[in-house]
């Protein structure tokens, strides 16, 4: 308790920033995932394998890799991303990876059948996929998505080493200031929990919504 | 800036130097995973309530928590514990420790997967709770979950760059040191991840097979 007294308040700007960062990188996961996985399902050979090339290698390579990829790699191509973009393009787009594999599994889980009685209905491609696939899809797609999350929580931690001021990096700071190791970590990743909990809770609220008002 | 092809030859010897510190890691860690996560896993089922319950406060803290600050902390707080570990032994400690959790989560899905019967069908052969479990449940409940345990084996692997962090020459970090000394990223730090994507595909692909073989296996 003393040590939360203690260290919480320092540790509190850090905790702002994680959040922030992973909140960023969500957004972009979403996009990236959507995006992906749809792609994957292309009738274009081109956009398929470009698709599963993005997949394979977001999650063939170690989260930490590429992001030293981005920000060591990339200003030799003229690139210079900011320490914070390439930490928020590198989380979004690697689970964006694992998210795309989440898209295509429950789009492909969607039974044949509606796909038969949209076309029978005369839907155009588009219409049956916002209007009967997606909401289906979405459903299957929670569970999975809230895990992710809580995996890019996780390796929202790892940017602290591309020097961004985020909790992990709070603590470095304040254990070179206290040398009060033990505390603060234990704290530290309290607050990672509490953040953890935070997301399983609103993913059980949102399944719970979705489930209602989904038919049948 | 283009890719240098030479220079790319020339860093692979260290980089191949570096890659055996980072299989080893991964297969020091996965050891301990497995051990500890059956443990984890069997407490988790245990009939003593405090037990059953700590267990699973550990394993859902440990895997809601970043690998990263798990190292960091074993890494600062073991010495004050008296356990003088090097960075190396340490972060074997917290791959396996954090492996361990979800590894656990695996076994028990094995577990869950034995019919009842079997429990039934031990106890009306009186076998204690011991060798029902050893002989018994253990035995059915792991080859089906082998490939699972295949999987979290790839994900430590791609995880063991964390252990950079600590001071420990793996794969990322010699890559990094060649391009802090010859002021190229590129190509080292280029290699370093298309080691990662070959050996992790390969993996992947053997996992595969091996479960196809498991389904054969399973169906005869």
């Amino acid at each position: 308790m003393n040590a939360i007294n203690n260290f919480g308040p320092p540790l509190l700007g850090g905790l702002a920033v994680t959040i922030g960062i992973t909140l960023a990188a969500a957004v972009l996961a979403v996009v990236a995932a959507l995006g992906g996985g749809l792609a994957r399902l292309s009738y274009y050979r081109v956009v398929r394998w470009t698709a599963a090339v993005y997949v394979e290698v977001f999650r063939g390579t170690s989260t930490l890799v590429q992001l030293f990829w981005f920000y060591f790699v990339l200003p030799f191509f003229g690139i210079n991303l900011s320490a914070l973009a390439a930490g928020i393009l590198v989380l979004g787009l690697n689970t964006g990876a694992y998210g795309a594999e989440v898209v295509r599994g429950a789009i492909v889980a969607v039974p044949r059948g509606q796909y038969d009685a949209a076309a029978a209905l005369n839907m155009s491609r588009l219409q049956t996929l916002y209007r009967i696939v997606l909401p289906q899809a979405a459903l299957a797609m929670l569970p999975p998505a809230g895990n992710l999350m809580i995996e890019l929580l996780k390796n929202s931690a790892l940017v602290s080493l591309i020097t961004i001021t985020e909790l992990t990096f709070t603590a470095q700071l304040l254990r070179s200031e206290t040398l009060r190791s033990a505390e603060i970590f234990a704290v530290v990743l309290l607050f990672y929990f509490l953040v953890a909990l935070c997301i399983t809770g609103a993913f059980r609220l949102a399944e719970g919504k979705l489930k209602k008002s989904a038919p049948g | 800036m283009i890719f240098d092809w030479q220079f790319a030859w020339d860093t692979l010897p260290k980089l191949m130097a570096a890659l055996k510190v980072t299989v080893a890691a991964t297969v020091l860690g996965m050891a301990v995973a497995l051990a500890l996560g059956l443990a984890l896993a069997l407490a988790r089922r245990s009939r003593l309530q405090w037990l059953s319950w700590s267990t699973a406060g550990f394993i859902e803290f440990v895997r809601s928590t970043p690998l990263l600050v798990q190292i960091y902390f074993l890494f600062y707080i073991l010495p004050g514990l008296g356990i003088e570990l090097s960075a190396f032994a340490t972060g074997v400690v917290a791959l396996g420790l954090h492996y361990a959790a979800y590894c656990s989560e695996v076994y028990r899905a094995g577990f869950d997967g034995i019919p009842r019967g079997q429990w039934e069908a031990a106890s009306a052969l009186n076998l204690s709770r011991y060798h029902t479990i050893g002989r018994i449940i253990i035995p059915q409940a792991i080859p089906p979950v082998v490939p699972a345990l295949g999987n979290y084996l790839v994900a430590m692997f791609k995880d063991t760059p964390m252990l950079s962090a600590i001071t420990v020459l793996e794969l990322l970090q010699t890559g990094k040191v060649v391009g802090a000394e010859t002021f190229r990223y590129l190509e080292p730090l280029t290699l370093v991840g298309a080691l990662f994507l070959v050996l992790s595909l390969i993996s992947a692909a053997g996992i595969r097979g091996l479960e196809r073989r498991l389904q054969k296996w399973v169906a005869q």
